[in-house]
């Protein structure tokens, strides 16, 4: 009776079997989830987190360091009861935001430990140390901050923070609560500054205790402290030049022309760099952002003005190249040049050969220069006149990014001939069309590096070195080689000796008087900026001493009028410092240090 | 005497007695790596589980001795004053027994601890077979099938009250007895299909679950040797009829009811079609199939508006995660989880022995006791897990060939109890491990620590191999 029925049991007992089977072959073969999940669960990764190397100047002056700080982590499941006022009170954070912090903490997980509080600044950690024992379960993670010795150069030494989730994205070497340099060197040379993070890998039971170490250690890696970097700031004159700076809203670049080393880039109004450390910083980066004349918006680098009559020089010798004028042309000024209706004015009397008019910045030479440099036979058409200026230009570094180790650089504006070609119709325009290039104004606009750069390249007659903030990386043997690459224009360096008379000129009985150094042979060229929204920028471009130079200067000051106003005393200034380390003209520096140009009606955004 | 004795170990099912001391044995040193720790590195070490499971074992033997030297007529004899025995006990239990984890299930006799629900097992089975093994005892006479059930629920209202769920369900495996028994096998149908409602309500759109419903019932037609046509014209008129409401609703009732009402509307018009169709053809089955399809529509309904309206959302939760519908990582859920995490990592070959850190670092719950088989799976991967797991059911199908085998129908009905009890703890205990059957606390059989249930599987096990070793004595 019912014999068969044995048949249909032991099928369904073999059916389970064989779908037990079937499903254990799916978790434990095909899919590997499990094993990840099995790691995370038993293993935690401990991060050694390195120091980041330390900055120093040229003269090896220690300018960025660490500092210990303190992360407070947080196991949830190991806090009892505690007073929660006393802790935020030690800390210096809200109760709130300290419980929204610990309920994240126990939403990640119960058993593994999180951060609550980040980057205990010092004072605090040394209370809260003696503290510890009333507030069980928590523990410090030792971690660094970064902490800058003066109270300069901010938007050149940047800062770091915590690398955000985009950017851990993009970057998978970074995981969260890595810091990361997002400006100046600390951006530039993040890879050779942030070292290796270590980490040691520990076996830990349900209860997130540790058990041991994995395999006795064998995949352990050791943190790599980060390298050192040697800028080539001068850290003094680069103080020197934000003191000169202080209630002016401007630039100030220095470039050692031999090597193309930056000795100090100013951008003001500057920020402490202080003030981007930390817990600090989620208080200071708004404010710093709302403030008006936006400190953290490198001008030195970015900001592109019309280089006025400093861009004369460059006029000048690019006629000399093209064999427009020689030395000794002259063109008729009777004050001024005349186009049409419109007179570009001069300042000066009679007819000037170039060294002259470089002393004397006359606009009606370098408008008969530019337009017959437009209008040269070799080209049968204007536009490809422009187009062979246009890279003359471009061969002194202007108009293009230079590709420092800076990476926040404008290209400037420097149009192609298709931009007029389009604007006036091709064949519709010449020379005079676009006559306010040959003096620096209409449409140019060149950053004080590029323009600083330029002036290097006259101070070395006829190339540059690609301007750089770092002169060794702890460890290498040399810095990238492009920035050992000389960048030739092509230009004679008889036409520069000449120039450069004109530049001499300038500073000995020229528009540039003012900065004239006692005992240096300064060599520079003043220029304004037109800006049509106020008062005109005043420019000056310097070099010195004429032989051997070791220092070539761009400075600007918004809205501070002609060249030699305020940019021309200020360069001196700079020159003077750099040379002799000491300042002979202390009423020129005390006039400079007190003006203050700044618009009392400016608000806080 | 002794010519006796010896007769019996011959004729033991050496098979039987060989899974057995391997499961044992594999039992005991997958104990010893769930419980190792640095401290007691020595699987001897008497003061940790592992230690005493060794003496649970060596006791297991003197048990299997005994029993094989024991008379095989006795356990026919006794066991009513063995079930009635432990009838005692389990009411004992639940007056003096000891509460652990909320259920008053042992007895605490100085260092010893005795779980009689695991006894009551043997006991239960001994009865039934005697119960249903009587002279003119058909399963499918009302009273007699009451008194079998009887048998099972008295012990099981009992265990109930402890509280040990998974004890009590495991009588539940029963049905396979009965069915062996002569059962109507209608009977299994409906309890396999009453799953399958009440699982797919909860988890799938009710008009899905009816349109499987009228796919079944169609199919099932053809079970009743129904031609295909009539079935695709049944099928063809639920559709076509369902089609012609959903247009009235959609533009007379602007969508008042939803799919599932418009199928269930459909095979309500059509029921007297089907009726007189039944009545012109003679054949009845299209007509109940019909009434059944109906009857499981209605079964749907209320389930879907029990689980809806009557119950709590804490009991929907629990409903949820016990068919792993939702996760619930911290409750029960994570444990099982945890377990599929432990197996998982096993892979193909296994960590090693020892190696295993999932069970060793007690992220999983119980692991030498009801989550076991993760060391099984995470030491000893895949390959490892296929070996237990076919050593098992070669014990059950073995039992069942003996069974089929015996020329009582006490042995028989008693070898398919065995086979049942171990199946379902089997079943149940790895299903839960891999998360395909909900987490119901019972040991694996042989594998979990512990005397109570290693010693009461070795009883039910033997009492079995005793009557078989003296099958032919019986004429």
């Amino acid at each position: 009776m019912y014999n068969n029925r044995k048949y249909i049991i032991g099928l369904i007992f073999i059916a389970v079997a064989l779908i037990y089977i079937y499903k254990l072959f799916s978790i434990q073969v095909m899919d590997s989830s499990y094993k990840l999940s099995a790691e995370s669960n038993v293993f935690r990764k401990v991060v050694d987190y390195p120091a980041r190397g330390l900055v120093f100047d040229r003269n090896d002056k220690l300018l960025v360091y660490n500092e210990s700080s303190y992360d407070l982590l947080a196991t949830p499941n190991r806090v009892p009861e505690f007073d929660t006022a006393d802790l935020c009170e030690i800390l210096g954070t809200s109760v709130e935001s300290f419980k929204a912090e610990f309920q994240k903490a126990i939403k990640h997980s119960k058993y593994k430990e999180s951060v609550i509080f980040k980057q205990i600044p010092k004072h605090r950690y040394s209370y809260l140390q003696e503290k510890m024992y009333k507030f069980p379960g928590f523990e410090v993670q030792k971690r660094t901050a970064r902490k800058y010795e003066y109270n300069a150069a901010a938007q050149v030494l940047g800062y770091v923070r915590e690398a955000d989730q985009k950017y851990i994205e993009a970057n998978p070497y970074y995981k969260p609560g890595d810091y990361v340099g997002v400006a100046g060197i600390e951006k530039s040379y993040e890879e050779q500054l942030r070292g290796h993070k270590g980490t040691k890998i520990f076996i830990v039971d349900v209860k997130n205790k540790v058990q041991g170490k994995y395999k006795d250690g064998i995949y352990d890696t050791v943190a790599v402290v980060g390298l050192n970097i040697q800028s080539t700031l001068d850290i003094d004159l680069q103080e020197y030049g934000e003191k000169l700076m202080q209630n002016k809203v401007g630039s100030i670049v220095a470039i050692e022309p031999s090597t193309g080393e930056i000795l100090a880039l100013v951008s003001s109004p500057g920020y402490d760099p202080n003030l981007l450390v930390g817990s600090d910083m989620a208080i200071n980066y708004p404010k710093l952002l709302a403030d008006p004349y936006k400190p953290m918006y490198n001008r030195a680098l970015m900001a592109c003005y019309p280089p006025g009559s400093t861009f004369k020089t460059i006029n000048a010798l690019i006629g000399l190249a093209e064999g427009i004028i020689t030395p000794s042309s002259s063109f008729p000024c009777n004050g001024g040049f005349r186009l049409g209706s419109h007179v570009v004015k001069c300042h000066h009397a009679g007819s000037l050969d170039l060294v002259s008019s470089i002393q004397h910045s006359c606009n009606a030479y370098y408008c008969y220069e530019f337009t017959k440099l437009i209008a040269d036979p070799k080209y049968r058409r204007a536009d490809s006149a422009y187009s062979n200026w246009r890279r003359r230009v471009q061969s002194f570094g202007l108009g293009t990014k230079l590709g420092s180790d800076l990476n926040q650089e404008s290209g400037g504006i420097l149009y192609s001939k298709d931009y007029y070609n389009r604007f006036y119709g091709e064949g519709h325009w010449t020379g005079y069309t676009i006559v306010s290039l040959s003096i620096g104004q209409g449409e140019l606009g060149f950053t004080p590096f590029q323009i600083c750069n330029a002036c290097a390249t006259i101070a070395n007659r006829g190339y540059y070195i690609i301007p750089h903030i770092v002169k060794k990386i702890e460890g290498q043997e040399s810095i990238d080689p492009k920035f050992l690459e000389k960048h030739d224009t092509g230009i004679q360096r008889d036409y520069f000796e000449t120039v450069i008379q004109g530049m001499y000129q300038v500073c000995e009985m020229g528009t540039g008087r003012s900065a004239r150094v006692p005992g240096i042979e300064v060599c520079g060229k003043t220029g304004t900026a037109q800006n049509p929204h106020g008062k005109d920028h005043s420019i000056f471009e310097a070099f010195a001493p004429r032989e051997n130079p070791k220092i070539a200067i761009a400075v600007y000051v918004e809205n501070g009028g002609f060249g030699a106003t305020y940019a021309a005393p200020i360069a001196g200034l700079m020159i003077e410092k750099y040379l002799t380390d000491t300042i002979t003209r202390k009423d020129v520096e005390t006039r400079i240090c007190n003006a203050n140009l700044l618009d009392p009606n400016a608000q806080m955004k | 005497m002794k010519q006796r004795g010896a007769n019996v170990f011959r004729s033991l099912d050496w098979i039987i007695l060989l899974i057995y001391s391997a499961l044992l044995f594999m039992g005991w040193f997958n104990i010893h790596a769930a419980c190792y720790d640095d401290t007691h590195e020595s699987i001897f070490d008497f003061s940790m589980r592992y230690g005493k499971q060794l003496v649970w074992i060596g006791v297991s033997y003197v048990i299997v001795i005994l029993i094989m030297a024991s008379n095989f007529r006795l356990y026919s004899v006794l066991s009513y004053f063995i079930y009635g025995f432990m009838i005692l006990l389990l009411v004992a239990v639940l007056v003096v027994g000891t509460k652990t984890n909320g259920a008053r299930s042992w007895f605490e006799i100085g260092p010893l601890k005795i779980q009689p629900a695991e006894f009551a097992k043997f006991a239960t089975a001994l009865a039934l077979s005697k119960v249903m093994s009587a002279y003119n005892f058909d399963i499918k006479k009302i009273p007699n099938l009451f008194m079998a059930v009887g048998i099972l629920l008295l012990p099981a209202a009992l265990i109930l009250l402890q509280p040990d769920m998974g004890s009590v369900l495991v009588y539940a495996s029963m049905i396979f007895v009965f069915f062996r028994e002569g059962l109507w096998s209608i009977i299994m149908w409906l309890i396999a299909l009453g799953v399958v409602i009440f699982v797919t309500t909860l988890q799938y759109p009710l008009a899905f679950v009816m349109l499987g419903l009228v796919i079944v019932a169609g199919i099932w037609l053809l079970a009743f040797g129904r031609s295909i046509v009539e079935i695709l014209i049944a099928w063809g008129a639920v559709a076509v009829l369902t089609g012609l409401l959903w247009v009235a609703n959609h533009y007379l009732l602007h969508d008042k009811f939803e799919w599932h009402y418009l199928i269930v509307g459909a095979s309500l018009i059509l029921l007297p079609g089907v009726v007189v169709y039944s009545y012109i053809q003679r054949k009845w089955s299209p007509t109940f199939i019909w009434l059944g399809l109906i009857a499981c529509f209605a079964v749907v309904f209320s389930v879907d508006f029990v689980f809806n309206n009557i119950m709590t959302d804490h009991q929907q939760t629990l409903i949820r995660v016990f068919l792993g519908l939702e996760i619930d990582p911290k409750g029960t859920g994570y444990n099982v989880e945890q377990s599929k995490i432990a197996i998982g990592s096993g892979g193909l070959w296994g960590k090693g022995y020892l190696q295993g850190t999932q069970t060793k670092f007690n992220f999983v719950p119980e692991q030498a006791t009801d989550f076991i088989f993760c060391t099984v799976g995470e030491e000893w991967g895949f390959v490892g897990s296929t070996v237990v797991i076919m050593l098992f059911i070669a014990l059950i199908l073995r039992i069942i060939y003996l069974a089929e085998l015996q020329r009582s129908a006490f042995a028989r009905i008693y070898g398919y109890c065995v086979a049942s009890i171990l199946f379902f703890h089997f079943a149940i205990n790895i299903g839960m491990t891999i998360g395909m059957v909900p987490v119901i606390g019972i040991p694996l059989p042989f594998f979990s620590y512990g005397g109570s249930s290693l010693w009461s599987f070795t009883v039910l096990l033997f009492i079995f191999v005793r009557m078989d070793a003296s099958r032919d004595e019986l004429l």
